[in-house]
């Protein structure tokens, strides 16, 4: 990789590190194959029959390019800036995490393995892994915490259908955290034959960079179509953070474009100084998971686990570039309430005709604050990463309505 | 000559016992460990996600949270040990974050203090080395590093190279307390792995019987139990110092007439 001076989007350097971060902090049981995994990703990213087939695979099965669609009545609403969507919710799958999977299952087939793993929280990189597991014919365990599992039915009866194993994790807290935990412990017991297909932007180097370049396809379709449709490049960028990838997707393409400002939006759940899942807001840098990152935890280091009302926002820890755009002041981050997340989702359903899932309602629900705030010539471009469809139970408990 | 060289200098190869720290009477296990004959001893530090360990330890890691153990408390342990015991080599075995959280050399210095003469960080591989390695081996502390199925001969020179005081041999490519491995699979491991270096050579993961044990210390320069000791301080709560010396001097035994 060449290293371009003043760019922001070189990284990570050869070890995976992005600044302090990243990292391949893994047992020794796993550090050949992940060794193994990064010289594979360099071939295949140097192949352009493996990038064909990657580009082929999200048109044609993902549905790609996804929509650019500008919001008139919630701009109007709003009163301020122009305020755009990426449209990733109308992906198969109805999420972000299907344009990873099918870049990581291609590289397992790659690399000769012959089973996939994946960790899975509210289900929908259980439900997108176990989709491309299907379509290529290899088997599929999906590890998701027993708490999860009881409260994400719908997506567990998805997976079934798609021919994966759930397998329902009780140890720790039995949430996403331990289904990783799980997923590893999987691994290292079958690494002979076995792909971990890690959902989100953590984990040990290479994970973090070729999630974040399979997702990035979000970014650079989006920079292209809003020059193509305005002329301009939009002046702020807004996406949800739980490990943080549709964010980093969305941003990265952007990163040395700098009159585009950019917001990650972290889950406050019921407030930062009580339970919530805002890693950078209320963590600090440890290592967990493969990887050297900012992540709730105590003094001792035992972490803690995140509360939001997205569990797929409910994770301790986000991804290291994350972490290492808040420390060099590149992306700004904030974060928003289950309150205020639940207000977004309700808005956006009744001005836009659009159910979004609450992740992304954690999105719309920053844009709320921050559009009115600017000039109505100003363009906000936020990710619309996932469709409201698997949520509108716990909305419903939320709202007080019994379906 | 440091505890661990002495240790693995004795005519009889070694008996490493883990236990969880603050799982149980702590201070009463670990002098049960001795008197039962163990010659090094692994002090686990728990951890709230023990993504290297089975069942047994998970579950001894979390009663120890669930009991508001502390890193100070463990440090305690650590010096109480080292009181009423001059010459048993101890080592802290445990993860990454709790490690590191405040910062390599505070760690380090503690460990120092507190006599502990070796670390086994399960999720720092030699390409981190920086994130504790340097401030260790400043503290007079060893590194003790693991080697798996799965490192080859490409890789072993760079897991040797900064390790100290025993190379820690993983039997099976999996978590700790489940498979064994096959007795042939590990003669060939540690016969390679001891023609690369002069370290000794410990052997673990599944081991929980006196003739498994007996059959590794033929070939290795230790064995070490951690699972089955752990599960018997879970299941045998006020008498478990009593059943673990008991067990553990049944595995002493084994390896230290094993050659």
């Amino acid at each position: 990789m060449t290293s371009t001076p003043n760019s922001y989007r070189t990284g990570p350097d050869e070890r995976g590190h992005f600044g302090q971060f990243g990292g391949r902090y893994v047992a020794e049981t796993l550090m050949p194959l992940v060794l193994d995994l990064d010289r594979h990703y360099r071939a295949a990213k140097a192949d352009p029959a493996f990038q064909a087939e990657f580009d082929d695979l999200l048109e044609h099965y993902v549905g790609r390019p996804s929509p650019l669609y500008f919001a008139p009545r919630l701009t109007e609403e709003l009163g301020g800036a122009q305020i755009w969507f990426k449209r990733d919710e109308l992906n198969h799958t109805g999420a972000h995490k299907i344009n990873n999977c099918v870049g990581q299952i291609l590289l397992a087939m790659r690399m000769g393995k012959t089973r996939i793993i994946a960790e899975t929280g509210a289900g929908q990189h259980g439900v997108a892994t176990a989709t491309v597991c299907a379509r290529f014919g290899l088997p599929c365990v999906i590890f998701m915490g027993a708490t999860d599992v009881a409260r994400q039915q719908p997506n567990v009866f998805r997976m079934k259908l798609l021919g994966a194993e759930v397998v329902p994790v009780t140890a720790g807290a039995a949430t996403l955290k331990d289904a990783m935990n799980e997923a590893l412990r999987d691994w290292v017991a079958n690494v002979h034959d076995t792909f971990y297909i890690i959902g989100t932007v953590a984990g040990p180097h290479p994970y973090p960079e070729l999630v974040r370049d399979f997702q990035s396809v979000i970014g650079r379709e989006a920079r292209e179509q809003m020059l193509s449709r305005t002329g301009r490049l939009p002046d702020l960028l807004v996406a949800a953070i739980g490990g943080g990838s549709n964010a980093i997707g969305l941003f990265h393409p952007f990163l040395d474009d700098a009159d585009v400002k950019m917001l990650g939006v972290e889950a406050a759940g019921h407030g930062l100084d009580k339970l919530h899942a805002a890693s950078l807001a209320g963590g600090r840098p440890g290592i967990l998971h493969g990887n050297k990152t900012y992540l709730l935890q105590d003094d001792d280091g035992q972490i803690l686990e995140g509360h939001s009302i997205s569990a797929g926002l409910d994770y301790p820890g986000i991804g290291p570039e994350h972490s290492w755009l808040k420390e060099i002041g590149r992306v700004d981050y904030t974060s928003v309430t289950d309150v205020e997340a639940l207000a977004a989702f309700q808005l956006l359903c009744r001005t836009e005709g659009i159910i979004p899932a609450l992740e992304p309602a954690h999105a719309i629900a920053a844009v709320q604050k921050v559009a009115p705030t600017m000039d109505k010539d100003t363009i906000v471009l936020a990710n619309l990463c996932g469709r409201g469809d698997k949520d509108i139970f716990s909305v419903a408990e939320h709202l007080g309505v019994k379906l | 000559m440091t505890r661990l060289s002495a240790a693995f200098a004795k005519p009889h190869p070694a008996l490493v016992c883990f236990v969880t720290a603050g799982d149980g009477d702590t201070a009463a296990i670990l002098d049960a460990l001795v008197s039962g004959g163990a010659d090094v001893i692994e002090l686990g530090m728990p951890f709230t996600d023990p993504m290297a360990d089975g069942p047994a330890i998970q579950a001894a890691n979390l009663r120890s949270l669930g009991r508001g153990i502390t890193t100070a408390d463990i440090f305690e342990y650590a010096a109480g040990f080292r009181q009423r015991h001059p010459d048993v080599p101890l080592v802290l075995m445990g993860y990454a974050n709790p490690m590191t959280i405040r910062g390599p050399e505070w760690f380090a210095d503690q460990c120092a203090k507190a006599g502990v003469d070796g670390v086994i960080c399960v999720d720092i591989p030699p390409e981190e080395d920086d994130a504790l390695g340097p401030n260790l081996r400043e503290h007079g502390i060893a590194p003790i590093r693991l080697a798996t199925p799965t490192s080859d001969a490409a890789r072993l020179p760079a897991i040797l190279d900064g390790s100290a005081g025993f190379l820690y041999y993983v039997s099976v490519a999996g978590i700790t307390g489940l498979q064994q491995a096959a007795q042939a699979s590990i003669d060939e491991a540690v016969t390679r792995i001891k023609a690369a270096t002069d370290l000794p050579v410990a052997v673990g993961f599944g081991v929980r019987t006196p003739e498994q044990a007996a059959a590794i210390a033929r070939v290795a320069d230790g064995v070490v139990v951690g699972s089955a000791i752990v599960e018997l301080v879970a299941e045998h709560g006020g008498e478990a110092p009593e059943m673990v010396r008991e067990y553990v001097a049944t595995l002493a035994e084994a390896v230290h007439s094993a050659r």
